[in-house]
């Protein structure tokens, strides 16, 4: 089965069940059904071939499902971006996946239209152009979308469905492979352990270029259920209001959401959410005193902790029955997957051992874009013959019955809002100002980010740039995720003794610094 | 003295600048369009606007009607400084 093949299936078997709601405007199956066989035949008559890659930078929208399921029905491969990317980022991602179209929002032109000069693909589509744009040469979506469908594009499970790039210690983007079957069995063992059912309702406000939200579409679509589409989590007031006059039955979050919600209680005083069943959370754990006051706000629901990565998509889940019992698991393996830790050397560890977590799976990747080194990093034989397994960097304790905490990363990677930071990513693009001698970047625990980007700056003599400075041009060359909660200008770095930066000492300093500094940021 | 218009933006250029030029904060464009708001980014915004209006938003009111566009805000601000006006210019 294909990921695409669901959507076509409730096309033909329940044309006018509802499939998406978006800005107050709501789909059928049938609608988009249509609108993505059209955009996949205008993607092949322009020459897109199989396995070709479609860059989708677009902000959640009907525009941007539709451009999911019609690149994946021309048997390409889809690279969903996040909006927030910068112009730079944008550029190296078409270029390192050799994309052959761009498709965007006209409102995201500040960074396409930067990086159309640095690479050009055959063709870009984009969504409610403006008159700005006439300096380019695009197709409008509108256009793409409204044709008549062509012959089904033949597709394997085997094929690559998308490449999902994710940060890495490098400092460059890495794209992950997924094939049809790994998304499909992904999916398949979310959303039997989530129980979903074609009555749900699955409120999104997570990006699709995250394959948290990504996942949402996919899953919804399989079951014969309705995703409920926002934009972002910017306006949490009106997040709330859409769960209750659409009636969610489902809703995804992480920590960050779940924090701002709790430290407003005045927002869930109008609603009553008892429509929730399901709560899910990922990509950091919630901490045991949100668990208790978001049962509170959302009385019927069960609320799933649960940990995975891009790599595979998910890999454990906490029965709600047991987050009373082990608030702080994040569980154990789900459905059609094994899980156990390693020694360092790779050898496998019994129950009440501390490791690094290996996955074993029919969702587990390909392997990194044309990385075969860095793929070799994660993807090893595995304890059967001809098999590779997942090694997924994180270090978890498992105690005598299987359940499985997380202790920390084992590279220095930051999770801030539910987001992965690469420090040396943000070195390096610190490094680009003129004025940096030197810079080091580390996470700093902190209630409502999880971790918070901490930048420790060393100037070149006589430069003059201030915090503020810095932080500035930190929000022009990085996802806002990325940008530093604080940088600190300091007049050298601790150094070992072969001259390497040592980041050890400097999250203390950083904590000492923060509880002495007024509330206001980036205040000088 | 400064608009709350003029305040506003020039707090958003000063904290969110996210390498867009003043000139794109117009009076009408949306926040989110502009990707200058993300849900962090609104709780500052909330805070600057009470301390600095002594307003109180309430938790109902966090809505792009209300804060999504330098327009928007400042009939909103001039909403809630001054309750019982029908219409106020800036």
């Amino acid at each position: 089965m294909l990921v695409h093949d669901s959507l076509s299936r409730m096309a033909t078997l329940r044309p006018k069940a509802e499939a998406l709601v978006f800005d107050g405007e709501h789909f059928s199956y049938a609608d988009i059904d249509s609108r993505s066989e059209g955009l996949a035949k205008s993607l092949v008559e322009r020459g897109v071939k199989h396995g070709e890659r479609v860059v989708i930078f677009m902000d959640n929208s009907l525009a941007a499902v539709v451009a999911i399921y019609g690149a994946l029905k021309a048997g390409a491969v889809v690279v969903p971006i996040n909006p927030l990317t910068k112009a730079d980022k944008l550029a190296f991602i078409m270029r390192n996946a050799e994309a052959s179209v761009l498709i965007s929002d006209g409102n995201l032109r500040g960074a396409y239209a930067f990086a159309l000069q640095a690479y050009q693909p055959k063709l870009t589509i984009l969504n409610e152009a403006s008159v700005a744009d006439e300096d380019l040469l695009y197709l409008p979506f509108a256009e793409a979308w409204a044709v008549a469908p062509g012959p089904r594009v033949a597709v394997i499970d085997q094929d690559l469905a998308a490449i999902i790039y994710t940060s890495g210690s490098t400092g460059e983007p890495k794209g992950v492979m997924l094939t049809h079957l790994n998304m499909i069995s992904a999916a398949r063992s979310v959303s039997e352990y989530l129980e979903l059912q074609s009555h749900d309702r699955i409120l999104s406000c997570l990006p699709l270029a995250f394959d948290y939200g990504l996942y949402q579409i996919i899953m919804a679509f399989m079951v014969g259920g309705c995703v409920l589409l926002e934009r972002s989590f910017a306006f949490p007031a009106a997040v709330v209001k859409m769960i209750v006059q659409e009636r969610a039955t489902v809703f995804p979050g992480v920590p960050t959401m779940f924090s701002i919600l709790l430290g407003r209680e005045g927002i869930f005083s109008a609603y009553d959410c008892s429509c929730v069943r399901t709560i899910t959370n990922t990509a950091a754990s919630l901490p045991p005193q949100h668990i208790e006051r978001l049962q509170a706000k959302f009385p019927r629901a069960r609320i799933f902790s649960m940990y995975g990565l891009t790599e595979c998509q998910r890999v454990t889940y906490l029965p709600p029955e047991e987050l009373q019992v082990r608030p702080t698991s994040v569980g154990r393996g789900m459905p059609n997957e094994e899980v156990y830790l390693v020694d360092p050397e790779g050898k496998r560890l019994p129950p009440g051992s501390i490791g690094e977590l290996v996955v074993r799976g029919s969702h587990v990747m390909r392997g990194y874009w044309r990385r075969p080194e860095e793929t070799a990093k994660r993807l090893k034989p595995g304890p059967h013959p001809g098999e590779m397994v997942l090694h997924s960097g994180d270090i978890f304790h498992m105690d005598e019955d299987g359940y499985l905490y997380f202790i920390g990363r084992s590279d220095d990677i930051i999770k801030s809002r539910g987001e992965k930071v690469s420090p040396k990513e943000v070195e390096n693009i610190l490094y680009a100002l003129p004025a940096v001698a030197e810079v080091a970047v580390i996470g700093v625990d902190d209630d409502v980010l999880g971790q918070a980007v901490h930048a420790f700056v060393v100037l070149q003599a006589e430069a003059l740039q201030t915090e503020r400075d810095i932080v500035r041009f930190c929000h022009e060359h990085m996802e806002s995720y990325m940008v530093p909660r604080a940088v600190h200008i300091v007049s050298s770095l601790p150094k070992t003794d072969t001259g390497k930066i040592r980041k050890s000492g400097l999250s203390s300093i950083a904590r000492k610094k923060s509880t002495e500094k007024p509330r206001a940021l980036w205040a000088v | 003295m400064k608009s709350v218009r003029d305040q506003v933006k020039d707090y958003i250029a000063d904290n969110f600048l996210m390498g867009l030029h003043d000139a794109a904060i117009t009076d009408h464009a949306s926040f989110l369009d502009l990707g200058i708001i993300d849900s962090t980014g609104v709780i500052e915004l909330i805070a600057f606007l009470e301390e600095t209006y002594g307003i109180r938003v309430e938790d109902a009111e966090m809505v792009p009607d209300n804060l999504d566009s330098l327009e928007s805000i400042d009939k909103y601000v001039a909403r809630k400084m001054f309750p019982g006006a029908s219409s106020m210019t800036a």
